[in-house]
This record gives C-alpha cells, structure tokens and sequence, in this order.
C-alpha cells in the first residue's frame, strides 16, 4: 500500500516539477497553477506514505534513514509551499522541486523490508524528531534561496539579463523569503529541542544526558540567530547575509550526518 | 448580428490624418449616441488612442451599407473631405472585425510590438460606451473577449514582459532589485528629455520619494513640480547621495559626474544599502570602476541598449503564440455568435411555420365541412406537434455541432432556405 502512496507521491511531484520549469520558462500562469495543485496533491499523498510506514512501525515513521528523508522531502515541500502562498511567488519552485524529488528517492532506495518496532515512542518524541526535521527542511529552503538569490545578483552584476531572470522573484523579495524560511526553522527548532529534553527527562527521570549532538544544535540555533540579526542590518543585508545563510546550513549538514553517524548517542537519522 | 469595423491607425493614416480623426471622451459619447440616434447601429463604441481611432458597431441592415455610412460619418464628424479620409481608413467585418481588436488588445497590432496601455485604452473606452449604454450583448461580449485575450497575452507570452525602452529597461532593471518601488527613493541628475521620461515611469510605479538635481535650478524646479518631487542643490552631494535607492543620472558633461570615491563614501554613510544606477548620459556620468563597489549595480546606456534589443528579438520570436491565443478566443467567441444566432434562428422559424399551419388550418382545414370544432382543435394540435418535432430535433443536433465552421454553415443554409430576406454578408 505504501507503495502505491509512494508512486502517487513520485508522479505528482514530478508533474509538478514540469508544470514548475514550464512556469518559469514560459510564465504561462496555467502552468504555474497546475504545479501549485500538483505538489499539494503529492503533499496528500506523501502523507500517506508516510502515515502507513508509521502504521508498520507503530511509533513514528523515521527511526531509520529512509524515514527521516522521506519526512524531511515531505516538509521541504511543506515549507515551500507555505511560503509560495505566504510570499504569492511561485517562480522559484522549479528550483526547489528537485530537491523534493531526490529526498523522496534516496528515501525510497535506502528503505529496508523489516519493519522493525523502536522504543521510542509518544507524542513529545513524535513532536521533537517532527519539529527538528521541519526546521532542518526550513533551513534547507533558505539555503536553496541565498544560492538562487547570489545567482540572481551575479547575473544582474554582469549585465546578463536573459528570460529567466525577468521570471525570477526580485532580489529583495528573495532575502524576506530565505529570511521568512529561516523565522520558521528557528521556532521550530527551538520548540523541538525543549520538547526533546521533556522527553529525555520523562525517558530517564534526568534533564541532561550529555550528547554532542546539543552543542551541534545549539550552534545551529546560534548561528540563524546571528543571521537573521545580520539579515536586517542594510550592510549585511544581501549576499553578505546569503553567503551566511548557505554557511550556516553547510553545519546544519555537518550536524544531520558526521555528528549523527559518529558522536551522537541517540540522534542517528536526524 | 453582423459586426462593422471602421477605423485608421498608425499604418493606414499619416499623423495628420490620425489627430483629425481623434476623439476625445465627449465626442466618442456623442458619436455613439448619434450613430443609434440614425439608426446606423444597434450596438456601437469608438476606441480612439493616440495611434488608432475605430468605431466598432452591430448594424440593423446590410453590413457593407452601415460601413459606407459609418465612413460618411465619420468624415462629416470631424469635417475631413471624403476623398481624404477614404484612403486612410479600413473597414472590417464579423470574423475579421473580432480578430481585429483581439490582435489590437493583444499589442499585435501596436506601433511598438505588445505594449501595455492599450489594454487600459480598450477599457476604457469599453466602460465609456457601456456607462453611455450604446453597447449590447455582442459588443459586451467581444469586448470582454478582448480584455480576456490581452490579459492571457501578457500572462502567458514574452510579448509584454519585457521592456522595449531605455527607460522603461531600466525601471524595470530597478524592480529586479527591489521589487514593488513604492517604498524606495530616486535621484534623478539632470533634467532633460530622458529624466523626464525616466520620472514619468518612475512615477507610475508610485515611487515614494523623487529627488531633482540639475546644474540649472530652474529647470529641476520645473521637473520636481512637474513629477511631485524636490530638489536639492547640486553641490550637495554628501546629503543627496545618502538617500536614494534608486539613482538616475543624465547629465552633459566631459567628465563622469559620479566619481568611485564619492560612491564608496555614500555607500558606507547609508550601511551599504543596495543602490541601483542608471547611467543614461554620454559621455558616462558614473565612473565605471564604481561598479565593484557592494550592492551597487550600474548600467550605462549600452547595457540598457543591449537589453532592449534582446527583447525586440524576443517579443517577435512570442508572435505565433500571442496569434495562436487570439485564434483560439476568436473561434470561441464565434461559436457564442453562432449559438446566439441559432437560437435566434429556430425562434423566427417557429413563428414562420406558426403563421404558415395558421394560414393552412384558415385556408384548408377549416373547409372540411364534418370536422367538430373540438376535432378542428385537436388537429392543430396535432400539427404543432409535427412542426416542434421536424424543428427541434435539428435544432438540438445542430446546437451541438463541434465543428464551429460546418454549424455556421448550417445556420446560413437553414437561413437562406426558410428565412429569405434575412441573408448574412459573406
């Protein structure tokens, strides 16, 4: 069943992705609205998937690699498209639809058969593992946004101004995006990583069970913190604050995999 | 339900013809109220722009005769000789009259290929002939289908996207930017014929705040007034470069008016705000060793140049698709005509062939000398029966005819077959 959910999920988004590069390149706002209904529709389906994987479980549906990519490809496609409602800007979608697409996919090969039952179970582990993978899917978002927006500005720098960048949301509006993505990854964070300290203390009866992987965190929180101050700062305000943003995530990155496969005692998959 | 075009523009008519034959508000009012006052046209409107001047209209008779008359009146309306005006104008019909405005709505049609104001000219001259009530439901419907059909051009083709001026590339190069300029603020040096052209369309975008600098400071004054803006004196420099967002410079001198340092320090002084830079004057005004400095972007007049001729090239290569679109809203709206026509149609059959069995029933029935007054009623009854059924079921099989060339065609045959008299101009 949950592959069938999964082949539904795969031809949506790629349907979307299309309509997406068909907007962008013609800006024929059909195909702008037929992307926007396809996405929402593999959001429904994914859902699914991801629902019956849970079924199998009977916890939540990422204790392993497969789960925890299919769920961050899941709220990538979430976030993008709160964003394209919030922003009314869907230009950049053809950009943010293969990264959808390739979580989707890793998830699909790296999915084992047994469905094994965990121990870690209840709604404030449900609600951290789901909070922390959002904020990273968020961070994810405004990390694909600072490199649209630093092509974009290099392209108008050098006077190359070819259909494409005339489709493209302004500079400007691409920063309040990258910042609006990186506003809903910080409190997302945030709530996630308190609700993962109840659920350690209800777990162990203890508050602090040392994990490098909090550090990491903390440093991740800091450090968009730092960007969204330095974000609205007009010096900062622009690559400066796009660069910081495509560094930032780089240690979001360094956090999901080095510190999760080789210092983390509890966070493996995300 | 025949349509007349009669008009002039751009290609039919010099100049001296086309502000001859120009209307204003009043006059369009007048001119379509007049044209149905004498019975030329049921249904009329005058769309008249600084390149064109059409008077759309639904006659009563003959569509040849009602273009003939148009044309008399439109050379007594603005006192211009027959034989002057004749040769100026066009004349359009049905089909060809609809694909006309939608070409026209579309910017197809336009001195400069896909431009935007005449969709605002076509509204408004659509909501003048509708407040003044001389349109009805085909112009109504043909000039919500030109509305329609510009809209989804500009949506969904290159033909209007791009900017086709100097001036207007590089707004539009500013919007990249910033986006909405409602928000920002401009200096303007210089204050010849390109700063005002500039202003003008900054002033468009609602720019917030507009700022004249000019070495003669009776002719910024003139501009600032002129566009709702201020001025500031030319030796001000410090104060007026900490302000704008947006900076377009003009000015005739041998030497760039805007050296790098001047920039760099007015760069810091506002916290490295993005600042965009149009240089529009030759000699340059901007030194170009400015465009490294962070967040600012300069373009000279051969960027912009270079722009707008990338987007000539890529308006014209958009021509098949913006015609594909008008193609496909002229058969649509045809089809509505024809729907309307047909059901117009079997309404004057029935009462063609209530009036022949009334004429049969006084003529032949009623000489049966056994026939009851309740079986004379019966059979006639009867016979009303017949002719719904020989006249519906066409109708239906017809009405849902998808082949919109073959329903025409059918209309006209069941026309000229059963209602002679009422023959459509060809």
């Amino acid at each position: 069943m949950d592959h069938l959910f999964f082949l539904l999920t795969l031809a949506a988004y790629l349907g979307s992705f299309a309509c997406y590069v068909g907007f962008l390149v013609t800006g024929r706002e059909w195909s702008g609205r037929v992307a926007t209904l396809l996405l929402a529709c593999g959001l429904v389906a994914h859902y699914y998937a991801l629902l019956e994987r849970s079924r199998g479980l009977h916890t939540v549906p990422y204790h392993d690699l497969s789960g925890s990519m299919s769920l961050f490809g899941w709220l990538l496609a979430l976030t993008y498209l709160s964003l394209e409602f919030f922003h009314r800007q869907r230009s950049v979608g053809a950009l943010v639809l293969p990264f959808v697409l390739a979580f989707l996919l890793f998830a699909n090969a790296a999915a084992t058969n047994h469905n094994a039952t965990v121990p870690a179970k209840g709604v404030a582990f449900a609600l951290h593992v789901t909070l922390s993978i959002l904020a990273y899917a968020a961070f994810g978002l405004s990390c694909v946004l600072s490199v649209i927006y630093l092509t974009q500005q290099r392209l108008l720098q050098q006077h190359k101004v070819g259909s494409i960048v005339w489709r493209l949301p302004p500079l400007d509006l691409l920063d309040r995006m990258s910042q609006s993505s990186v506003l809903v990854g910080l409190v997302a964070i945030a709530i996630g990583t308190a609700l993962g300290f109840v659920w350690v203390d209800r777990l162990t009866g203890g508050v602090w069970h040392y994990d490098p992987k909090y550090v990491v965190t903390l440093l991740v929180l800091v450090a968009y913190v730092v960007y969204l101050r330095l974000a609205r700062n007009p010096g900062w305000r622009g690559s400066r604050a796009s660069q910081l943003c495509i560094f930032n995530f780089a240690i979001v990155i360094f956090s999901f995999t080095v510190v999760n496969l080789f210092f983390s005692h509890a966070h493996r998959y995300f | 339900m025949e349509i007349v075009l009669v008009g002039l523009n751009h290609r039919s008519a010099p100049v001296e013809v086309r502000e001859r034959v120009s209307f204003t508000a009043d006059q369009a009012r007048q001119a379509v109220a007049e044209l149905r006052a004498k019975g030329i046209f049921h249904e009329s409107l005058v769309l008249s722009t600084c390149n064109r001047s059409e008077v759309y209209g639904v006659p009563p008779e003959s569509a040849s005769e009602s273009a003939a008359v148009l044309s008399d009146y439109l050379s007594r309306f603005h006192a211009v000789q027959p034989e002057h005006l004749s040769p100026s104008l066009y004349h359009r019909y049905d089909r060809h009259a609809v694909r006309h405005l939608f070409r026209v709505a579309s910017g197809l049609d336009s001195m400069v290929l896909g431009e935007a104001e005449i969709l605002g000219q076509i509204r408004e001259a659509y909501r003048l002939a509708y407040e003044s009530g001389a349109t009805g439901p085909v112009l109504n419907r043909m000039f919500q289908g030109a509305l329609e059909v510009g809209k989804r051009v500009r949506h969904e083709t290159e033909l209007g996207t791009r900017p086709m001026s100097v001036a207007s590339a590089g707004v539009k190069l500013a919007e990249r930017i910033f986006g909405k300029l409602g928000q920002r603020t401009a200096l303007v040096l210089g204050a010849g014929t390109i700063s005002e052209q500039v202003v003008s369309q900054l002033r468009d975008r609602n720019i917030a705040h507009l700022y004249v600098m000019n070495r003669s400071r009776d002719r910024a004054e003139l501009l600032a007034r002129e566009f709702a803006g201020k001025v500031i004196g030319w030796e001000d420099w410090d104060a007026a470069l900490a302000l704008p967002d947006v900076i377009v410079a003009s000015v005739s001198t041998e030497e760039p008016t805007l050296k790098r340092p001047m920039l760099a320090k007015a760069m810091a002084s506002r916290g490295n705000r993005p600042l965009f830079v149009m240089d529009l004057g030759l000699p340059r005004n901007v030194e170009a060793a400015a465009a490294d400095l962070y967040n600012l972007y300069l373009y000279n007049i051969d960027n912009l140049t270079e722009i707008v001729e990338q987007n000539r090239d890529a308006r014209r290569s958009e021509i098949p698709r913006a015609e594909a679109i008008v193609e496909e809203h002229v058969e649509k709206f045809l089809t509505w005509q024809a729907s309307v026509e047909l059901i117009g149609m079997v309404e004057a059959l029935r009462g063609k062939l209530k009036e022949e069995r009334a004429d049969f029933v006084r003529e032949r029935v009623e000489r049966v000398p056994h026939l009851s007054p309740e079986q004379r009623v019966q059979v006639e009854s009867l016979m009303d029966e017949l002719l719904e059924k020989l006249l519906l079921d066409p109708a239906r099989r017809l009405q849902g005819e998808k082949d919109l060339r073959r329903k025409i065609q059918n209309v006209e045959a069941i026309r000229d077959l059963f209602l002679p008299g009422k023959e459509r101009r060809q």
